[in-house]
């Protein structure tokens, strides 16, 4: 116990507050009696917090201290590969050209074009895609995107009939409300006993209204979809298409791609398999790649190289547009750093090492892990113990804990991803720690956490009684 | 930065900053650890952990070379310096103002940048306050009582506020949008709710204003929710906002503004207004103009709180009964609802919402006010300069107008444009004699050369 590591969070307690909201420390009253509009089209008066550069330094400062990330330890959150996100990314990020306005004319943003340009390239390559577009935001609205193209795709053939898409019950939530958004009905099949694609399942599930398949590979168990072959015949005899979601593809990189398996289209997620900062939330980005029937539905436009330099291209039946514009382009730039960085051996070892730190880890733990062989993420299950409860006593010692009680397929399911970034020391005191909370009673497990900022929070209350901005704040809080 | 220092290379390759033989240096093992984890494992080789059937497994490679920082640096910059460097004077939805250094301080510690979304609560604390004096700032600025912490984008958001619309009133199938909504916009909202079964239809403009009348004869019991923008998509102030309110209520509609967070620092409460969904681009304060990267904004009436997309921080306490921040509402999230979520949102732009906060808060109430005046100012004084020159027309539209203009030239719009760019800078044409021209703290400082080069274009 002596030797684990504990994580002792930066704490500031005045009374009952940590930290006192900005609307705390100041708020000014300002008149508006200056501003050139009549009055009925401005408002009397505008009050917010009125506080010096340095006051505003040392809050956001104190709030920062407060927040767990990548680089304050491991961040074991299954399904987000939460690797080490390299510094230097960020100085490619503001170089002077990143601040390009949308309407600039292609012809005087050669620069800009060719950037995308390459990472369209190097991303078609990495997934063995005929064409890819860079402009959904994040995963799931790649996601929506490949929806929005599925449909395309069958419609432009008269086929107007297929109304279901196909998603395992292990998929990510994203998956079915994706499908939803884009006007379809999920088609949810179970797993069989091995975790994996249950092919009965799937047979039974499979019709004339089946538009597409929606599959992770390797699975969010971890596991290896080795039938993949098989399914991706089965759904397309059936005349349907065939989505990757491209969660885990930090599990392949170099080893397999989605179009070798026979996918026909798929989503990257830049922030995971490219490590893009996740930014406390976002923002990421999830370019699609698709086969080259699917080419002419890209949402528009697209980067092509011309004979005469970089343009803006918009596909003959383009679905139009996901984003406004042109997607997250500064999370664009960080993943081509990343990629152009590591080459063709950097990403070989970058699946290498996360599929080793999360075979290493999982044989070191006591917690019982019901699938196997998994690639760059387990799940294990906590048993008798609660998982959520698990997690908290994790915090305690330092550990980002894994997702958990998801997916439902495992009963207490702690899903666990220590991507490539880890040590091994690290990893065995992560190993450490989770079998000695194992070994804890409920009652420790019950009070965790102890050494965060705050202690175990009350949700129930949170969602009882929503107090969502500091006008709704009751002073005794 | 150490652009400038040439690093030295290995014949190798590029110089490896750790043990490992490999060329990933974000992989922290040593050849020893490779082993002795291997060892552990019954293993020989990693290659075994890969059990992928041989038809599909990938053995050639991607041509991408390996390289060192300084080189990838190197490389990215020389293809940026391919970029014309012109000075922006277009808008259209995206503005630029200065980013006070303090965001990019502040917003690159990594507690915030190598963070995610707030699962763990009791280690996130920080950025959960963050998220919750974002929503706060936007809660002040609509009058509205719910915010979410982010959407992608403006444009993403219009099509959220109508899908929230749609389930609060499940039988209408209209959407009316004015006829001057960027494209791209109507677009992105056309796929985000016509595979719901929404028809988008479009209502006139007017000298740049709504058209009430023709709106009054447009609306049915069928709209779901009317669109309107201020600023617009020519700069102008929306002057009917409470009528347009109206008109959509009495007919049982949600009445969306979307507009920004400058704006709103002067503007009418559009709660006061009677406005029901506020959207926007939250960005135009903590980012400069990224190629149409940006924040969505989006708040609402507190009727809606259990339809609201997105993620809510909210307050609660803690096992110790003190105050504590955290994720609520998720019942209403993909994790959780899957297929009958209120949206498939899930990683959102919440690092960009704290850069808004951080230059609101460096702002403050005074700093708004004045940057939001500044935007009324400067159109003024540039519309008349250009007034002034023979065959120009502007603003062509006789409204207050927020940061951009339209103008009318005799001589073609896109041989102005043409010309300008000779001159080193960027404006766009909306139409065969019609150009937009936005000007911010940004680019003000070449008011007068601008003025200059645009008398020389129009001759």
């Amino acid at each position: 116990m002596s030797n684990l590591p504990h994580h002792d969070q930066a704490k500031w307690i005045s009374q009952s507050v940590y930290e006192p909201l900005l609307s705390e420390k100041n708020m000014t009253e300002v008149s508006l009696e200056h501003v050139p509009l009549p009055s009925n089209l401005k408002r009397n008066s505008l009050t917010l917090p009125s506080l010096s550069e340095p006051e505003i330094a040392r809050h956001y400062t104190r709030l920062s201290q407060m927040t767990y990330g990548v680089d304050s330890g491991p961040y074991l959150l299954g399904s987000c590969t939460m690797k080490y996100n390299p510094k230097f990314t960020e100085d490619v990020a503001v170089l002077p050209g990143c601040s390009i306005h949308p309407d600039r004319e292609p012809h005087t943003i050669q620069g800009t074009l060719e950037i995308l340009h390459t990472l369209q390239e190097h991303l078609a390559t990495i997934g063995g895609m005929d064409a890819v577009t860079l402009q959904p935001p994040a995963g799931a609205s790649g996601e929506f995107t490949g929806i929005l193209i599925i449909r395309a795709f069958h419609e432009s053939r008269g086929d107007f009939s297929r109304n279901e898409i196909i998603i395992p019950e292990s998929a990510h939530g994203t998956n079915p409300a994706s499908a939803t958004l884009g006007g379809y009905n999920t088609v949810e099949i179970p797993s069989n006993g091995e975790g994996r694609v249950n092919i009965d399942a799937l047979q039974a599930a499979l019709s004339e209204n089946t538009a597409a398949l929606m599959l992770t590979n390797p699975n969010t168990l971890g596991l290896f979809e080795s039938e993949i072959e098989l399914i991706a015949s089965m759904v397309h005899d059936m005349g349907g298409l065939l989505y990757y979601d491209g969660a885990n593809l930090n599990a392949l990189l170099g080893r397999s791609r989605p179009r070798d398996m026979g996918f026909d289209i798929m989503h990257y997620n830049v922030h995971k398999t490219f490590a893009t900062p996740h930014g406390g939330g976002g923002p990421g980005a999830g370019p699609v790649g698709v086969i080259s029937k699917l080419e002419t539905f890209l949402p528009a436009p697209i980067v092509i190289k011309t004979t005469s330099g970089f343009d803006l291209f918009t596909p003959e039946n383009s679905i139009g547009k996901v984003h406004g514009f042109y997607g997250n382009w500064l999370c664009l730039i960080k993943a081509l750093a990343y990629i152009l960085r590591l080459g063709d051996s950097g990403l070989l070892d970058a699946s290498a090492k996360a599929v080793l730190n999360a075979n290493y880890l999982g044989s070191k733990i006591q917690y019982e892990i019901p699938f196997r062989p998994f690639y760059h993420e387990f799940v294990a299950s906590s048993g008798e113990q609660d998982a959520a409860e698990v997690a908290k006593r994790l915090l305690d010692y330092g550990v980002h804990p894994p997702t958990t009680k998801w997916p439902l397929i495992v009963s207490q399911a702690l899903l666990v991803e220590p991507t490539e970034s880890e040590n091994k020391t690290t990893l065995d005191q992560i190993a450490a720690s989770f079998n000695k909370i194992s070994n804890e009673d409920q009652s420790t497990l019950k009070s965790a956490p102890n050494s965060t900022t705050v202690g175990k929070i009350d949700q129930a209350t949170a969602a009882r009684s929503p107090i969502l901005s500091w006008h709704s704040l009751d002073p005794s809080l | 930065m150490n652009m400038g220092i040439k690093q030295i290379e290995s014949v190798d390759g590029p110089i490896m900053t750790h043990l490992s033989p490999t060329q990933n240096p974000y992989t922290p093992h040593t050849p020893a650890d490779v082993e002795s984890m291997l060892l552990d494992l019954g293993l020989q080789s990693i290659e075994e952990l890969f059990d992928i059937p041989s038809s599909i497994q990938f053995t050639d490679s991607f041509k991408i070379p390996s390289r060192s920082e300084y080189e990838v640096k190197t490389e990215l910059k020389e293809i940026f310096e391919k970029n014309l460097p012109l000075i922006e004077f277009l808008g259209h939805g995206y503005y630029s103002h200065y980013i006070p250094s303090i965001v990019d301080h502040i917003s690159d510690r990594s507690e915030f940048l190598t963070s995610y979304t707030q699962y763990q609560p009791e280690v996130s604390q920080g950025f959960l306050q963050v998220l919750f004096e974002y929503q706060s700032l936007i809660v002040e600025l609509t009058g509205l009582k719910i915010a979410n912490s982010s959407m992608y984008d403006f444009a993403t958001s219009i099509g959220e506020a109508a899908l929230l619309s749609g389930r609060i009133s499940p039988t209408r199938t209209k959407i009316l949008v004015p006829d001057i909504l960027r494209l791209e916009r109507l677009s992105v909202l056309k796929n985000y709710t016509s595979n719901s079964g929404f028809k988008i239809e479009s209502y006139p403009t007017c000298n740049s204003n709504t058209d009430v009348d023709e709106l009054s004869n447009m609306i049915s019991k069928d709209v779901s929710m009317v669109y309107v923008e201020s600023p617009n998509s020519h700069g102008s102030l929306e002057e009917s906002i409470e009528e347009i309110a109206e008109i959509s209520h009495e007919s049982g509609s949600l009445c969306c503004l979307g507009t920004d967070p400058v704006a709103l620092s002067i503007l009418e409460s559009p709660s006061a207004l009677g406005v029901d969904i506020v959207v926007g681009d939250a960005s135009v304060l903590g980012l400069p103009n990224a190629y149409g990267m940006g924040v969505g904004l989006f708040a609402c009436r507190s009727e809606y709180l259990r339809k609201v997309p997105g993620r809510l921080v909210g307050i609660t306490k803690d096992a110790n009964n003190r105050r504590a921040y955290t994720l609520t509402l998720q019942t209403r999230e993909q994790h959780i609802r899957r297929e009958r979520a209120t949206s498939n949102i899930c990683t959102n732009q919440a690092w960009i919402a704290l850069r808004t906060a951080i230059h609101a808060a460096y702002l403050g109430p005074h700093g708004l006010v004045d940057l939001a005046k500044q935007c009324i100012d400067l159109p003024l004084e540039l519309s008349s300069k250009l007034n002034n020159i023979e065959g120009v027309q502007s603003p062509l539209y006789s409204r207050y107008h927020f940061r951009e203009f339209v103008v009318r030239t005799e001589k073609k719009a896109l041989d102005v444009v043409r010309f300008l760019e000779t001159k080193g800078y960027a404006v766009s044409a909306i139409n065969d004699h019609e150009l937009l021209i936005c000007i911010t703290d940004t680019n003000s400082s070449h008011l007068n050369a601008f003025v200059d080069a645009f008398k020389e274009a129009v001759l």
